[in-house]
């Protein structure tokens, strides 16, 4: 365990290394030059130059990049293009939004998916296993956004229950409102997530339920709920547990998508806004900092996988 | 992007098992292909005819639905309905040159790494693992940063995150059939490489790639419209089912129908997908039929 | 006592067709034939755990409940109690992600209801008792960790933990190296007897059954071609499935006897 605890580190280490390579190269090697998308249409070679070099970016590349590798290890992401504001107290003040809306979306996503899926697998010779189970393939087909547009034309629009969109001006600070925001967002991400989700635990459970172990434990007289309380779920939660660190990372993609759809001052905002003024250290930081969540998450995954199978525990 | 839930259990090669269920076309298979196929006609009946031109404006706007516009106009007062057409054809696109670019790319380097030995082996994986952890969206993002909103960049880039998730399966799958017995029959019979993977790796793992490209373009078509909705996708005024539903946000009240058919629209098209995906899986792999 | 009663089963689209057999108290049972022949599924119809979707009719009475029609409930109270299981492949019969002697513990606790020191103790009793030296040591290891034969002395050590008053061992030596094959056949042989357990034994090889049954039930494509007590059957078999079974069996034994002599 501690063997593979070192080297999957070692991968974890590796891969930022790698995901912060692949991101500084995409980003300059793709045409768009920063310092045209900075001046506009119509800025003379001699303006040009000079915002090259204020920039930075008229060094070598490899220069270019230790120095950005250098300014991110001190935590300084740059500062915006636009906005000179610096981007990383930036993305900090738009955590209290992406964070909550990702963590109680996932949540409330396993909540509903696990007990949905565990009975569409054992109910699945009566009609609501197969309805169930419909229902999350139709769940899959549909995008995220237009799940949040739905609902706010029926809640925010027809019934006028909760707010279509927007986030309280003081934050957190007006508990009540700030909450209130954040219900359709979630519920939207929750609703998307958890159909993909349910497939899975579906699957898993089935896998059990035709595995020679369980028919032991009912052959040696156990009911057919002690024998998936006892044997079941832990053998089907392992496989579901290496999807769920996959799925938290979805679940922020999701909520990305679906900030803009209730127009939240999150992450996702942010991002988009970035890509399309082609700021490119308020794209790059927000990438990185998602990119190095996923990959440790993904890592966090691993090990719970790790911890929760003896066969896996074994190998190096 | 999210696995199929089926590879949980890691996925078998074709011909592995005896085939003892008769292979039959499911439902799944008809009703899969018969939603692929109807939203595949309208786009090809739209290549030689549109009910409207597209930049025809003379409906006024925010016409209802009905009458000379089944699904009523825009805010610009353009027609829906040539729209929804119009938007047929980027979501198809999306989806055949997505897989193009997934399914070669991805299948190459799969059988590339399914063939290293040793470390290479290992560095294979560990790249391959790394570039999953890209999520497509990031990465489609990332490449539009850099690259700017186009159709063709969005295609681009969600083949190339496709082409990721290809490759590693495609590497599992060759490792499985490799370490088969009839293989190292053939090796020792003196038959040479690529004889081997044209006669015996490509025909066994293909079932089980061509299963996952379906499913994969179906989430191409919502990669695309999720793009196309941010304002990273098609650009204006080529209509993605993406960029209608954002336009038609603003308008939900007055013109329903503008945010609900580009949205069924997608829907059909991805169910349709997935379920030609269940169904080829039943096809070619009789045990997992449930 | 009778305390098995198969009557006209049929399972699925003749899988299994119109086989009637009985097992009395202390009896020795055998059902040998190919894999494919039903026997398995003969196995599981007595338990009750036909797949779903698997149409069975004719009647299997287990200690006289019902095991093809009768309420789960009722059911799942004689598996176990009256028939416990041994099945053939002991790596995916435990459950993977288990401790060893957690798995037999909970026979011990159902039927036994014991709890605490008293239920350890009787934990390693029971790998004692299948011949397990080390048994701290095994009842702390999963599946996994243990040899092929250890596996099947744990699968049995569970099955007996039940206290049953029969034991269905469905090929339970076929998964094994030959010479731990014989072991546990030794094993069972000596348990059943020492236990007054009657044993159905099901199998494809007659030398195996030869060694632990009395009577025995040849099955061919779902239907028992012969039944009769094993010497007989061997001496003079009836029908022609039984012949080349025999015939088999006995090239088998005189190409061993040739290379032991060269």
């Amino acid at each position: 365990m501690i063997a593979y605890l070192l080297r999957r580190t070692a991968i974890l280490l590796g891969s930022l290394v790698l995901a912060a390579v692949v991101l500084f190269v995409l980003l300059r090697l793709l045409p768009g030059d920063p310092a045209n998308a900075l001046l506009g249409v119509g800025a003379t070679p001699e303006q040009i130059e000079a915002a090259r070099r204020e920039l930075g970016t008229d060094a070598p590349l490899a220069t270019q990049f230790l120095r950005w590798l250098a300014d991110v290890a001190t935590l300084d992401l740059g500062k915006s293009l636009v906005s000179s504001l610096p981007v990383g107290p930036e993305i900090v003040a738009r955590l209290p939004v992406t964070v909550p809306l990702t963590l109680s979306a996932f949540v409330v996503a396993v909540l509903v998916a696990v007990p949905v899926g565990v009975l569409a697998a054992t109910r699945a010779d009566r009609w609501y296993g197969p309805v169930l189970n419909a229902i999350a393939q139709l769940g899959i087909a549909v995008p995220a956004f237009w799940v949040g547009l739905l609902l706010i034309t029926v809640f925010a629009l027809r019934l006028r229950v909760l707010p279509a969109g927007g986030f309280p001006p003081d934050g957190w600070g007006d508990f009540g409102a700030a909450a209130q925001s954040l219900v359709l967002p979630v519920v939207t991400v929750a609703l998307v997530m958890s159909a993909s989700l349910i497939r899975y635990v579906r699957s898993a459970t089935l896998d059990v339920l035709g595995s020679d172990f369980l028919r032991t434990a009912r052959a040696l007289g156990a009911s057919p709920a002690q024998a998936l309380w006892r044997h079941g779920l832990r053998n089907a939660a392992v496989p579901v547990l290496a999807v769920l660190a996959m799925e938290l990372a979805t679940t922020f993609l999701g909520a990305v998508v679906v900030e803009s759809v209730f127009a939240l001052p999150g992450l996702g905002g942010l991002l988009t806004r970035g890509i399309s003024q082609h700021d490119y250290p308020v794209v790059q930081g927000v990438m990185l900092v998602s990119t190095a969540t996923v990959l440790v998450v993904g890592f966090l995954g691993d090990l719970a996988q790790r911890l929760a199978d003896p066969r896996l525990r074994v190998r190096p | 992007m999210s696995l199929d839930p089926e590879t949980l259990s890691p996925p078998a090669p074709a011909g592995t098992a005896p085939r003892k269920a008769r292979r039959r076309l499911s439902w799944h298979l008809v009703l899969g292909l018969i939603l692929v196929l109807v939203v595949a006609g309208a786009v090809l009946v739209s290549y030689v005819w549109l009910p409207f031109a597209p930049d025809d404006t003379s409906g006024g706007r925010l016409t209802p639905p009905g009458g000379d516009h089944l699904l009523g106009t825009d805010k610009l007062g353009r027609d829906l309905f040539t729209q929804l057409l119009i938007g047929g054809r980027i979501a198809l696109g999306t989806a055949l040159g997505a897989v193009a670019v997934g399914g070669v790319l991805g299948v190459s380097a799969g059988l590339l790494a399914g063939f290293a030995t040793r470390w290479l082996d290992d560095a294979a994986a560990v790249v391959l693992d790394i570039l999953i952890a890209f999520p497509t969206l990031l990465l489609a993002m990332l490449i539009v940063a850099g690259a700017g909103a186009s159709l063709g960049t969005a295609i681009l880039a969600i083949g190339l995150a496709m082409a990721a998730i290809v490759a590693r399966l495609t590497r599992v799958l060759v490792k499985q059939v490799l370490a088969r017995d009839y293989i190292t029959a053939a090796r020792v019979a003196g038959v040479s490489w690529p004889r081997i993977v044209a006669a015996h790796v490509l025909p066994n793992i293909a079932p089980v790639l061509l299963v996952n490209l379906a499913l994969q373009a179906g989430l191409a078509v919502l990669a695309e419209a999720s793009l196309s909705y941010l304002g990273l996708g098609t650009p204006p005024p080529n209509a993605s089912w993406g960029r209608m539903l954002f336009e038609a946000q603003a308008t939900v009240l007055t013109a329903p129908a503008a945010a609900l058919a580009p949205g069924i629209a997608l829907v059909v098209l991805v169910i349709g997908m997935n379920l030609t995906a269940d169904g080829l899986r039943d096809l070619t792999d009789p045990r997992r039929r449930r | 006592m009778t305390l098995l009663t198969v009557d006209g089963l049929t399972v699925g689209d003749s899988l299994v067709a119109d086989v009637s057999f009985t097992v009395t108290a202390g009896d020795r049972v055998g059902l040998i034939g190919e894999s494919g022949s039903g026997k398995s599924l003969t196995s599981l119809a007595i338990l009750g755990l036909l797949p779903p979707g698997l149409p069975a009719s004719g009647s299997v009475l287990l200690d006289g409940v019902d095991m093809l029609h009768a309420p789960e409930r009722r059911r799942t109270r004689v598996r176990g109690r009256v028939a416990a299981v041994v099945f053939q492949e002991p790596l995916t019969a435990l459950d993977p992600l288990m401790r060893v002697g957690r798995q037999i513990a909970e026979p011990l606790q159902r039927f036994q209801r014991l709890r605490g020191p008293a239920l350890r103790d009787a934990v390693h009793a029971a790998l004692d008792d299948v011949r397990l030296t080390d048994t701290s040591r095994i009842a702390r290891a999963y599946p996994h960790e243990l040899s092929g034969g250890q596996r099947q002395r744990v699968a049995i050590a569970m099955a007996l933990a039940c206290r049953p008053r029969l034991l269905v061992a469905d090929e339970p030596t076929t998964a094994l190296d030959v010479t731990v094959q014989a072991e546990i056949l030794d094993l069972l042989d000596r348990l059943v007897t020492e236990r007054g357990t009657a044993l159905l034994f099901i199998t494809h090889d007659l030398p195996v059954a030869a060694r632990v049954i009395r009577d025995t039930h040849v099955m061919r494509s779902g239907r028992i071609v012969e039944s009769g007590p094993i010497g007989s059957l061997i001496a003079a078999p009836a029908h022609d499935y039984t012949r080349t079974l025999v015939d088999s069996a006995r090239r088998f034994d005189a190409a061993l006897e040739r290379t032991g002599r060269d």
